[in-house]
């Protein structure tokens, strides 16, 4: 088996989730990993690839590859795949990795498996587990064919950090003009620290906190915990929080390790956003929230006492 | 403006999950099936781009037999015309296939579906679509605006979003707050009824991937509860317990 890695630049920067994706193709164990990349990256960044497993990078350093583009990426994944014959792909699943994934499946005849929880079982043929019914249920699913794509769930794999520097080659990917259809106008972006997709403590709140006006007492919590900050479906549809922090069915699905909701009663649908979480932690002052259900700690109480306590208690804690 | 709206035919979202046949097999027993809740936000976004500037919505599922109160549901809601795809959607490739197909008979000037449906969860089907018809294929897209010939979107982006400007004709795997969802009004209801909804065969039988088995998590153990006055307990839970923090 011969593995390229998808890794994904934010600011110049590799995302967590692709040194995950670089992780897993290493616990792969199934021959040496290569990393791609694209578009303008600090070379600390490149060569840092190594920790996690990658023993080479290629870099596709096109200053026009800088904003995400969609079609120029599955075309020069294509290209690297053809080229030095990688018959697997590993990426993060992410808004980009998706998009991407499905592009390089139909260019090189790839089987394609997304939201990926463990690593493949090739004893009968290439099956691996991925989570399916938003995170309700799992599938072990089988590759055919000779070359597969793996779309790997956040937060499912532990980050290996002992590798050697990564040797970084420059790679010229044969990109037609044609992919350069969809221009970028302009980006917006949340300023906070922590991303709410990868992050592995979240922070979330209901219409419990009864307005936007008392966010600050859940981003002192947030703080606290070194965590990312979202929020359930009814405080993003009035307009608390943005709709990029709505977590749920139809939000954003997040999988952290330690997951607290304040003043959300628990409906189904902003679980089917959480369920993925190792461990859950309730504060609601109706003892009867069904979200009480999925916890794995819970406290009945008002949200305004016992936050500003819980913040205190646990910066003495650290 | 001709849309090509591909809508699933998925579990409503609060149904419960089980298998049967050696959890070979999805228990349909006491499951409401719903249109997937992203292609219906989809689905609402064509109906007002074709208030605004007319057209005509045609609706498209690959399915059996079962799916077609959905189908007729979606012709309620706004869609002009149906096809449906004879053959049970258990491939994502398969499915891409179907639509492309369709799309390119149809010369549509927008082709929009969900973001990813809610049973397989894969976001696959746009991506494969666009490269098929050699189209770029954006999603998750959050807005839609059409004027003239060229579309402006904004594209989820992790902890964010983009605005982006292409030309007609793509594909868009949709979600919230493109538009409200829409009920069906007695009037919508009722033309539904008359409406065309041709059923043609699979184009082709290739597939990618196939489910061995499916298992469900394991079960959650029982909630601790901690007393509001003593928080210093739930610190010390995560702390030394479940030791994540």
């Amino acid at each position: 088996m011969s593995i390229l890695v998808f890794v994904e630049t934010d600011e110049q920067k590799v995302r967590k989730s692709s040194v995950e994706a670089v992780s897993y193709a290493a616990a792969m164990n199934a021959g040496e990993v290569t990393a791609i990349t694209f578009g303008e990256i600090e070379a600390s960044e490149l060569t840092a690839l190594g920790k996690g497993g990658a023993g080479k990078v290629l870099h596709v350093g096109d200053a026009r590859l800088n904003d995400g583009n969609i079609q120029a990426y599955a075309s020069g994944i294509a290209g690297a795949m053809n080229a030095n014959g990688y018959d697997t792909l590993v990426l993060a699943k992410s808004s980009l990795g998706d998009a991407v994934a499905a592009r390089v499946a139909i260019k090189t005849n790839a089987s394609l498996a997304s939201n990926v929880a463990s690593l493949p079982d090739t004893s009968n043929g290439f099956v691996v587990k991925r989570s399916i019914y938003t995170g309700k249920a799992f599938a072990d699913v089988e590759l055919k064919g000779d070359k597969r794509i793996l779309a790997i769930k956040k937060n499912a794999v532990e980050i290996k950090e002992d590798g050697a520097d990564a040797a970084v080659e420059a790679f010229a990917a044969d990109i037609p003009d044609s992919d350069f259809g969809v221009k970028k106008l302009s980006e917006e972006k949340a300023t906070g620290d922590v991303l709410l997709p990868e992050a592995d403590v979240v922070v979330s709140g209901g219409r419990g906190l009864k307005g936007p006006e008392h966010w600050g007492m859940i981003e002192d919590l947030a703080k606290s915990l070194g965590a990312a900050t979202g929020c359930s479906k009814p405080v993003s549809d009035i307009g608390w929080r943005p709709h990029h922090e709505h977590v749920g069915q139809t939000g954003v699905k997040v999988s952290p390790t330690l997951y607290v909701a304040i003043g959300i009663s628990g409906a189904i649908q902003h679980l089917a956003g959480v369920n993925s979480s190792k461990y859950i932690v309730v504060v609601n002052k109706d003892a009867e929230a069904p979200f009480f259900k999925a916890a794995d700690y819970g406290i009945v109480g008002d949200a305004f006492e016992v936050i500003p306590k819980l913040t205190e208690a646990l910066k003495g804690a650290n | 403006m001709n849309i090509l709206v591909c809508i699933t035919h998925v579990p409503d979202t609060t149904s419960k999950i089980n298998f049967i046949d050696n959890n070979t097999t999805f228990d349909k027993n006491g499951v409401q099936f719903i249109i997937g809740p992203y292609d219906d936000y989809a689905l609402a976004r064509a109906v007002e781009l074709k208030e605004q500037g007319g057209g005509k919505i045609t609706v498209l599922n690959v399915g059996e037999a079962d799916t077609e109160p959905t189908i007729r549901k979606a012709l309620a809601i706004g869609a002009d015309e149906a096809i449906r795809v004879n053959a049970f959607p258990s491939d994502s490739l398969f499915v891409a296939n179907q639509i492309a197909s369709v799309a390119k008979e149809g010369n549509y000037d927008l082709i929009l579906m969900g973001r990813e449906s809610i049973d397989f969860n894969g976001g696959q089907v746009h991506g494969m679509v666009g490269e098929m018809l050699n189209m770029p294929s954006l999603s998750p897209v959050m807005h839609l605006d059409i004027e003239g010939n060229t579309a402006k979107v904004a594209r989820e982006i992790e902890g964010g979003k983009e605005m982006l400007e292409v030309a007609l004709p793509f594909v868009a795997g949709c979600q919230e707050p493109i538009a409200e969802w829409k009920i069906p009004n007695m009037r919508g209801i009722m033309s539904a009824r008359s409406k065309p909804l041709n059923v043609i065969e699979p184009v082709s039988d290739e597939k990618a991937t196939a489910v061995k088995e499916y298992a469900l998590p394991p079960a959650k153990g029982a909630v601790k509860m901690i007393d509001a006055d003593n928080v210093s307990e739930l610190v010390d839970l995560l702390k030394n317990e479940a030791k994540v923090i």
